[in-house]
């Protein structure tokens, strides 16, 4: 749907997807996303307002080239309504949860029940436990077990990582691991003007609070 | 007046515009004055007809406050239009006199007033009311309330309400409307003027007639009372700092530079209380925001354990006088103000050691609880309340804290666009503005209702539907969030935000994409990520596009419409005169006018409620010299801005300073020079500036913009 591999010469091959990061706030999505776009972490970060959009293009191999655009949402309660938008058409997702607060998980879990509910049907889903640095030094403030997130994970489907975007451990497996199971292969050529960019759908759908009177211009 | 953009204005702005000005003009005199605007470096006529002159009549006040304490007044009470339109107290004034009027019988009496000569009138180059088209010209792009500045809900209440040092400049005005009681001359003068006024044009030829447009003509006066010897002694002093060698003996600001230190929060065993207290208590400003059931929602200082204490005496004290239906608006407890402001289910509070007037106090409060609506619109706050009084509201307003404690801080340092609730902008030849303009128009998409473009957070063009206008407050929201909080810039992506602007319609949402450009990445393509820089030293670099919509599925429509911008500006090299532009930055007051005494200034064009300043630097870049500047302007601000006959005119001498407010129909200034410059020289250098003001006003300010 979003996606758009297509020709560029030889046999090389590029391909653009769209992926939704999800998750309670203060997990370290934004990080995550610092990281592998940037290579930087901040570990000040205040809280994304709204949602951010980058973008990030890796080779997986010699003639495949990967483009990713992310959504990084904010994780507050009151962008929830929000979150249909940024995940409708989305190819892939990532859900994040942070390993020394069980709440988390609970909230990845729901956001991934919302997924596969509502979201296309074909989305790829990983589940990131993020803040591993934080139990490399300090043990027992892990709060939830790798293999239970693990077995998790499987049972729903999804690819399962433990990230840390301090160190940068798994960021970037996590990305290309989600790359290499997309459907490289399977659709039209890349036409990023058309459709709206195979971005959003313009339809409406209600707005957080209430949506004003709009302009009239 | 060459813009073709400038008739577009809707004319709800001209409207608020018609009901500032104190003097309505003929068709006749409008095109008139239409013409000379068009030449805006033109001298002045100084025979204006005496119709312009009566715009502003005055009531001046004029203190000078020595070492001593002392203080030698001259006061003029002229025909005071402003005073009519505001309920000005009946002739039986009995306004109290407080100690100035008793020095003021000790005082020697005026010296006659010097004849107008021509020598003078070329110290009278400008004159306000001689442009009085741009009143009836449609505003600029910007906003098209609050003209008028400060609108004082708190009436009587407001009047009292200067803290005690400021007690001075706060009795001025009470002097100036009383000056017929302690005169009975110049009553009478006033009395017959005002009787000229209303008949005849006769005024003009009164020698003091072209007081309102001729500052060095209004103070003239009060040179001349002073000896040739002190105006020697005092012309060689001139150039001094303000502010300066008083930084030894001066304790009031001391500790200053702690003030955004972070407090640590109270441990387990609330072992650090003590010290966590002393620390507290050591802040210059608190804001404090709590419902009304007395749940903490938010307080700049301290962590919960540590306020939990204060929110429940206030609640406890705002409600006490709640429940008697009468509203608890503010309290003084030795050198520190309490405001309060209760909006719905919030209270506001704000304690300060730093000087500020009521009014200003709530009008920062105000800014505090928009930053609330804007992160949750009118109805939810309601709803939330109205399903359950007890909410704690701090989870729905959760990751906004930085938002509300980068306002508190920007108004703890000082901030003249909060101020003067007014926006600086970026300065660029007005050919450019057109172009940028121009590029904005042709780029728009459908679904934009404002564009703006913003380097080194200044604005440098904005493009907006004809009905609707951008109002300072929300943008001062937007540009908290983007330039002054850190959370987006540092993000490094494109940002679509939904946002409530409350000026523009408190009950929904619109939809900010916001994009930083890398101002060194000119061969950025749109496929290309844009980036922005992240270190915090080139912030004022940054050049932003804003982009807002009411569809929330727009996002890539705007940005496309970004790409098509940026590209559009690169190519007909805007974007290298706004890199430049802001690489220059702020010019200095001597690059204004070489060799004056003044050190800084603010001036507001009302009629486009933007205003400008010159560079903080080399004066005022500690923060504590800028604190004082800042007080020092929120204090002629509060004296020049009461509800009752407000001082048009205030020249303020202090130990360390002096300054000179001037407020027209047209624009306030207020100039800062160090203490030993004369009134003459004051009235010179600000003259001067107003001069350059004039002849640079459609490059300093956005006068038009473009509409659509």
């Amino acid at each position: 749907m979003a996606t758009r591999p297509g020709a560029r010469g030889g046999n090389s091959r590029f391909a653009q997807f769209k992926l939704v990061l999800l998750g309670e706030s203060a997990v370290g999505k934004s990080s995550i996303v610092l990281r592998f776009v940037k290579d930087q972490f901040d570990s000040y970060r205040e809280s994304t307002i709204g949602a951010a959009f980058l973008t990030q293009t890796i080779s997986l191999d010699d003639n495949t080239t990967v483009k990713f655009e992310i959504w990084d949402t904010a994780g507050q309660e009151r962008y929830k309504s929000l979150a249909p938008m940024y995940y409708r058409n989305a190819n892939c997702a990532v859900v994040v949860y942070d390993i020394t607060q069980a709440s988390s998980l609970d909230k990845a879990k729901q956001w991934v029940k919302e997924l596969q509910r509502q979201a296309n049907e074909n989305i790829i889903i990983a589940l990131a436990g993020n803040k591993l640095d934080l139990v490399g030094e300090h043990p027992d403030k892990r709060a939830i077990q790798t293999a239970d997130a693990e077995a998790y994970a499987k049972e729903a489907g999804l690819l399962f990582f433990e990230t840390s975007a301090k160190t940068a451990e798994n960021v970037r497996e996590l990305f290309t691991s989600i790359a290499k199971k997309l459907p490289l292969d399977q659709a039209g050529p890349r036409n990023p003007r058309s459709g709206g960019r195979g971005g959003v759908e313009l339809r409406p759908s209600e707005a957080p609070g209430t949506q004003g009177p709009g302009c009239a211009c | 007046m060459g813009d073709p953009l400038d008739g577009c204005n809707p004319p709800s702005d001209a409207h608020v515009l018609a009901s500032n000005s104190q003097a309505q003009y003929s068709p006749e005199e409008t095109a008139k004055h239409g013409e000379e605007t068009m030449t805006p470096d033109g001298e002045n006529d100084p025979t204006t007809t005496s119709k312009d002159k009566k715009l502003n009549g005055s009531n001046i006040t004029i203190t000078t406050e020595t070492p001593e304490g002392k203080q030698a007044q001259v006061q003029e009470n002229e025909n005071d239009n402003e005073a009519e339109n505001e309920n000005q107290p009946g002739e039986g004034q009995t306004v109290v006199e407080e100690e100035e009027g008793k020095e003021e019988e000790e005082r020697p009496p005026l010296p006659p007033r010097p004849p107008r000569t021509s020598g003078e009138s070329s110290l009278t180059p400008f004159s306000p009311s001689s442009r009085p088209a741009l009143q009836s010209r449609p505003t600029t792009a910007v906003a098209s309330v609050e003209v008028h500045t400060r609108s004082f809900s708190d009436g009587l209440r407001g009047f009292f309400s200067i803290p005690g040092y400021r007690a001075i400049s706060e009795s001025l005005s009470i002097t100036g409307l009383s000056t017929g009681q302690s005169t009975p001359a110049v009553r009478k003068a006033s009395i017959s003027e005002s009787l000229i006024d209303d008949t005849s044009s006769l005024l003009s030829h009164a020698p003091h007639s072209n007081m309102d447009g001729d500052l060095a003509g209004l103070l003239a006066d009060g040179m001349n009372a002073k000896s040739p010897a002190w105006k020697l002694l005092s012309t060689q002093a001139e150039s001094g700092n303000p502010f300066e060698g008083i930084d030894d003996d001066d304790t009031s600001l001391a500790n200053f530079e702690h003030e955004f230190d972070e407090i640590d929060a109270v441990d387990s065993k609330g072992e650090n209380e003590e010290q966590l207290l002393v620390q507290f208590k050591a802040k210059f400003k608190h804001y404090m925001i709590l419902s009304s059931a007395g749940k903490p929602i938010y307080s700049r200082h301290g962590d919960q354990n540590l306020i939990n204490g204060y929110i429940g005496v206030i609640q406890t004290i705002i409600s006490f006088y709640e429940e008697e239906n009468d509203h608890l608006l503010g309290f003084v407890a030795g050198g520190t103000r309490f405001a309060i402001k209760i909006d719905g289910p919030l209270y506001f509070v704000a304690i300060s050691k730093l000087g500020e007037s009521d009014s200003q106090l709530r009008a920062q409060l105000d800014a505090l609880y928009k930053q609330i609506l804007s992160t949750l619109t009118l109805p939810t706050l309601t709803q939330l309340f109205s399903n359950r009084p007890n909410t704690d509201l701090r989870r729905p307003l959760d990751g906004t804290e930085t938002l509300l404690s980068s306002l508190a801080d920007t108004f703890t340092k000082g901030s003249p666009s909060a101020l003067l609730s007014a926006l600086e902008c970026l300065k660029v030849r007005k050919s450019h503005r057109y172009i940028i303009n121009n590029t904005l128009l042709k780029t728009r998409t459908k679904s934009l209702l404002y564009g703006l473009i913003v380097a080194g957070g200044r604005l440098v063009s904005v493009v907006r539907p004809k009905r609707h206008s951008l109002h300072p407050s929300d943008l001062q929201l937007i540009f908290n969030m983007l330039f002054e909080a850190e959370g987006i810039k540092a993000g490094g992506g494109e940002n679509w935000i939904p946002i409530c602007l409350p000026a523009f319609n408190n009950k929904g949402y619109l939809y900010m994409y916001v994009s930083f450009i890398d101002a060194n990445h000119d061969d950025e393509t749109s496929d290309k990520q844009s980036t922005t820089t992240n270190d915090d030293d080139d912030r004022d670099d940054e050049i932003a596009v804003i982009l807002i919509s009411t569809n929330k599925e727009s996002f890539f429509e705007l940005k496309d419409m970004r790409d098509d911008l940026v590209k559009q500006l690169r190519k007909n090299g805007s974007m290298e005169i706004i890199k430049t532009a802001v690489s220059q930055g702020r010019p200095s007051t001597t690059d204004i006018v070489p060799g004056t005494p003044l050190k800084h200034f603010l001036y507001k064009s009302r009629a486009n409620v933007q205003f400008t300043m010159p560079s903080f630097s080399p004066n005022f870049t500690s923060t504590i010299k800028r604190r004082r500047l800042m007080s020092l302007y929120h204090e002629l601000h509060a004296s020049t801005h009461v509800k009752y006959s407000p001082v048009k005119v205030l020249h303020n001498v202090s130990r360390d300073s002096s300054a000179l407010a001037w407020i027209t129909a047209d624009f306030e200034f207020y100039c800062v020079a160090g203490p030993k410059a004369s009134r003459a020289a004051l009235t010179e250098g600000a003259d001067k500036v107003i001069k350059w003001m004039k002849r640079e006003e459609e490059r300093v300010f956005i006068i038009g913009g473009a509409v659509f």
